[in-house]
Order: C-alpha cells, then structure tokens, then sequence
C-alpha cells in the first residue's frame, strides 16, 4: 500500500506546533510573574522612600505641617478602636447570617433573595457604602464624624465577604457530626451550638480576619463620611471624631512637599506590617485548628 | 447503679425531675428564639441594600428637583462650581471613568488570561502552591498604596517616555488599576478553567494536540461563562475603584479621551466633594448621589450579568 503520509510535511508542521507551544508556554509564563515582579518592585522603591522616615518618633507622633515631625499616632490608634467596633458587629452579624441560611432557612424565594442580595451587595463600591453611611449613621442617627458611625459603616462593607466565609466553613462540617448529636438526644440549637459552630470557628475566623484587613485598608468611605485627618488627640469613646492609617497615608500623597511622600511612604510600611501580621494570625488559625474532615 | 454522685444524695428523685423540667423549658425556649433571633439578623443584609437603595434615590430625587434630569444626561459639561454658569451634565464623569476602566482592563483582560491559562494548564501543583497565595497578596494591598504607586513612582516614569504627560491623568491610575484587577481575573478565570473535567484534556491530547492547542481550542470555550464573567467583574470592580483615580487621576471633568490630561471620574468626584467643603443641601452635596446612583445602578447591573453569564452559559459535565 502506498502511504499517503507526506512525511517531510507532517514533521515541519509538527515541529511548528510544538515551537509555538513552547514559546506561548513562556509567555504565559512571563505574565503570570509579571504582576508579581511589579509588586516587588514597587514596594522596594516604597521601602526605599521610608528608610530614614520610619522610626520610633513616627509610630510615636500626631500628624503636623512640619514633615519631619509628622507621625501616625493617632491613625494607628484609629485604625485599632475601627477594628473594636468592625469585628464584633460584622462577625455576629455574618455568622449569624451564615448560621440562619445553612442551617434553618427552607429552599424558598425569600432564602434565594438574601443569597442573591449578598454576592451583590459584595459587588457594591465601598465608596456607595460611604454614602450610606454618611446618610443613615453620621445625619439621620446624629453618630457624627465617630468611631461608631464609621466602624457600623465599614462593618456592612465587609458583611458580604464573612457571610460567605462563614457559609463555606458551615457547609465543610461533616453532616455525620450532626447526626450524632441528634442521636444523643440534643436539640437543633445545641447542635449548632455545640458540635457545629466549633468546628467550623476556625475556618469562619480565618474568614473573618481577611474580612477586617480589608476594613484596615479601606479609606473611601472614610472619606465619603468625612472623618478628618488632622488630629492631635486620641478618640476617649467610640462617640469621638479620630482619624486612620488609610487616610493619614491619603493626605500625606496629596501634599506637595517632596518630604511627605517619605512620610506617606512611612506610613503605607506600618499599614502593610500591620496587614501583614493580621494575615499571618489568619494563615496561623488556618493551619493549626483546621481539622480535615 | 453505680455510687450515688453528690448531686443524687442532695436531691429527692422528685426534685430532679423538676429541675430538669426547667431546664428542658429554657432548652425548649431558645430552640423557638434562636431560628427568630438569626433570621432577623439574616434580614438585616436586605435591609441594607434597601437602606443603600432608598438614601440614594431619596437624595437623588431631591438633586432632580434643581436640576434636569435632562441636563444631567445629556450636557457635557459638569460644571458644578460655577455660580453663574453652573452645569450638571454626567457626560465628562462618565468618559473619565470609561477612560481609565479601558486602560485597565486592556492590561488586566490579557495578562489575567495567560496567567490564568499558565496556571491552570501548564503549571505544576507546587509552583501552583507558590504563586498563587502571591497573586493573593497582591489582591490584598489597599488601593490607597496603589494610588500613592501611581502618582508618585508610575507617573514620573511614565513622563520619561511620554513628556506631554501631565501629573494626573488617566493613563497612569489606569494602568496601576489594571494591576490590581489582574489577580482578580487569573483567580476567577483560573477556577473556572480548573472545573473542566481532565477527560476532556485528555481526549485532545490523545488526538495530538499540543497543550497550548487544548488551552485554546478546548478548555477555553468550555470554561467560557466563567472567564467572560470575570471580565465583567473586573469592569465593575475598576468602574467603582476609588482611591487610585482619586490620588493620581486629577479632578478635571473634561469631555476627553486623551489619555494624557487630567480627568475626572464619578468616584474621584464624589471624593473631591466629600473631601472639602460643599455645606449639606446645597446642590453640590446633592449631586454626590446623583454620581453615586448612577455608579450603584452601572456595577450592580454588571454584577447581575456576571452571574447570569455564569450561570446560564455554564456547561454542565
């Protein structure tokens, strides 16, 4: 039999193939480091700026006009009662949430409405969020430009991302758990209470952690609420004006002078160590009290 | 029976039913409450989103009653300072922000893609492990520091190649936004190409095709839905980002699409208002929520396409 094949033509066109697999493979390759290498790159130059900034005085100092004075003082201890009214509001809210939906809720419209409402309320701009805030919490509720109105506000921003934490670690714990403790004559609620909720802790408070991160970052819908920047006390109550990292760092980029770009710089290394330690203390529960089931 | 335990020796048999009884009253109790007491909490999430709903649209209703609804839509000057010669058309807030969602997406879509496909096709388990908590770092960093990267460390360089470039502009917080998004797009696009059941990978390679053949040709246009809604996602997350264009972006509401100048987008202006001293219930401080419906009313139409992309196009294996 004759062979068909033409030989010479299957190997060229073969060979072309596997170069443009190769270099395509490269490519690839070479954009999936990219951002990567422009992170590094950009926060070297940042850690470049702030050597020389970054001090005990700066942790230690309120802002002024006078760069070399300046300090994020009173942003850090800002950010810190944020999170006082951030992590318990938003992670009662959510588990509870989280809870009600997994748990209790039946397969109907309403359940699909809030579910529905949820991933789309994630979607929603935090800076939208800001103007609810400044309507619903600092103007109608009189809370002013305080802790509470913007920790109430920043706790809904990130109400989304808990819920579905929450739901994941939910839905992970085996239903032969429950089963059990029916069996052993518990009701529904001690269940959740006691054989549900502690084994899904773990997985909703690494969920929560990375939740309130975002919360430390956040600075439009503190801005959108109006909280200032410029301030040379610490909040005494949660009904006091203050001030956080995100914005101290927003006004210093938005100055002139050459020299508050090395204190603004300054100020993005204590907000990225302070991101970095929370996440860590995420990774930590992560790793440590996951049980595989 | 064992040894009578203190707790028999104190009490008749009669006394313990009794106490039990009252206890199995709270027990019975909080199993009514607890369903209640959730369930409200679960409403709140709905009640949030109406809350969002209604102060925009009350506030907004109110900016329509001193300006035109007409004028808003169709003016190309947003001129909201000028006393004498004021104008509230949304038409240059809107290209600003088109301007530089455009540029970011145009680095976001391709780069997201290829690091999408590397991952999913041709990376090993451990580089895998390696890169992508990394990509979630870069997900991770507050938009402010992005912002402060674009005005201070991009736009400089950016001049050096392109010397028309003024301190803000659209093309420097567009690129810087694209960063952003690209873990966005690789995770999303990334777990939906995963999905695709390895038979399929399979039988194309058993027909000879090469790995970038089966990315393209097979697990692409299977993994479609999941790809074009983070696309979508993306739009809407550059569309509603705030700081980047509010630091580097300028606050000149120009009708453009040059990407040199200064621009303005609907977040940067809401930021811009917020931020000084426009007194509450002027027109000014109305035209906020104006801006902020019109930003509400574009993400949350995205993001309803997203997931009706993703979940009626999706293929079923």
């Amino acid at each position: 039999m004759e062979n068909k094949l033409d030989k010479p033509l299957v190997w060229r066109r073969m060979k072309g193939r596997l170069v443009q697999n190769a270099v395509l493979q490269a490519i690839f390759f070479a954009a999936t480091i990219f951002g990567l290498i422009v992170l590094a790159l950009l926060l070297s130059r940042v850690i470049m700026q702030a050597i020389g900034w970054l001090d005990g005085d700066f942790l230690n100092s309120f802002p002024s006009r006078r760069p070399e004075e300046a300090g994020i003082k009173s942003g850090l201890v800002g950010s810190l009662w944020l999170m006082m009214i951030v992590a318990p509001v938003s992670f009662i809210l959510g588990v509870g949430t989280a809870i009600y939906l997994e748990e209790y809720a039946r397969k109907n419209r309403f359940t699909a409405l809030i579910q529905t409402n949820i991933s789309n309320l994630a979607g929603v701009p935090s800076i939208v969020f800001g103007l609810l805030g400044l309507t619903v919490f600092v103007r109608e509720l009189g809370l002013g430009r305080s802790v509470l109105a913007a920790g109430l506000t920043m706790s809904l921003l990130v109400l989304p991302v808990i819920v579905v934490a929450a739901q994941e670690a939910i839905r992970a714990v085996p239903q032969q758990l429950r089963e059990a403790s029916y069996a052993m004559g518990a009701t529904k609620w001690q269940t959740i209470c006691r054989v549900v909720l502690p084994a899904a802790l773990p997985g909703m408070l690494t969920g929560a952690i990375l939740a309130f991160s975002r919360a430390i970052g956040e600075t439009a819908p503190l801005v959108v609420l109006g909280i200032p920047t410029f301030i040379a006390y610490l909040p005494g109550s949660v009904l006091d004006t203050f001030t956080a990292m995100p914005l101290q760092i927003y006004n210093w980029t938005g100055r002139p002078q050459e020299e508050f770009q090395h204190v603004a710089a300054a100020g993005i290394v204590v907000l990225l160590v302070f991101l970095i330690l929370m996440n860590s203390v995420a990774v930590l529960i992560r790793n440590k009290f996951q049980k595989r089931f | 029976m064992g040894v009578p335990t203190k707790k028999e020796q104190q009490f008749s048999v009669r006394e313990m039913i009794v106490e039990n009884q009252a206890r199995q009253h709270w027990t019975k109790r909080m199993e009514k409450l607890a369903p209640k007491f959730l369930f409200t909490l679960a409403a709140l999430s709905v009640l949030v989103m109406l809350g969002i709903l209604f102060t925009l649209l009350f506030e907004t209703i109110e900016f329509f009653r001193r300006v035109s609804i007409v004028e808003f839509v169709t003016s190309k000057e947003w001129l909201p300072w000028n006393e004498e010669h004021g104008s509230f058309g949304v038409a240059p807030l809107v290209t600003g922000t088109l301007l530089t969602t455009g540029i970011a997406m145009l680095l976001a879509v391709p780069i997201g893609l290829a690091s999408a496909i590397y991952l999913s096709e041709y990376a090993s388990e451990r580089t895998r492990r390696i890169i992508k908590p990394a990509l979630e770092v870069l997900a991770g960093i507050p938009t402010i520091v992005y912002g402060f990267f674009a005005l201070t460390i991009v736009t400089p360089l950016l001049q050096k190649v392109i010397p028309d470039l003024e301190i803000f502009n659209a093309l420097s917080p567009g690129l810087v936004m694209g960063i952003m998004i690209i873990p966005m797009i690789a995770s999303l696009s990334e777990d939906a190409m995963s999905a695709v059941p390895n038979s399929i990978r399979e039988g194309a390679l058993a027909l000879g095709a090469t790995k970038f053949e089966v990315a393209l040709k097979v697990v692409l246009p299977a993994a479609a839905s999941g790809v074009i809604a983070s696309f979508i996602l993306g739009i809407s997350r550059a569309v509603g980002e705030t700081m980047i264009v509010a630091v580097a972006g300028g606050s000149s509401p120009e009708f453009t699409f040059d990407v040199t100048q200064s621009i303005q987008t609907l977040t940067a202006y809401i930021v811009q208002v917020t931020t000084g001293d426009a007194g509450y219930g002027t027109t000014i401080y109305y035209s906020i929520y104006a801006v902020g419906m019109t930003l509400f009313i574009f993400t949350l139409l995205m993001n309803i396409l997203a997931q009706y992309i993703s979940r009626r196009l999706r293929e079923e294996y």
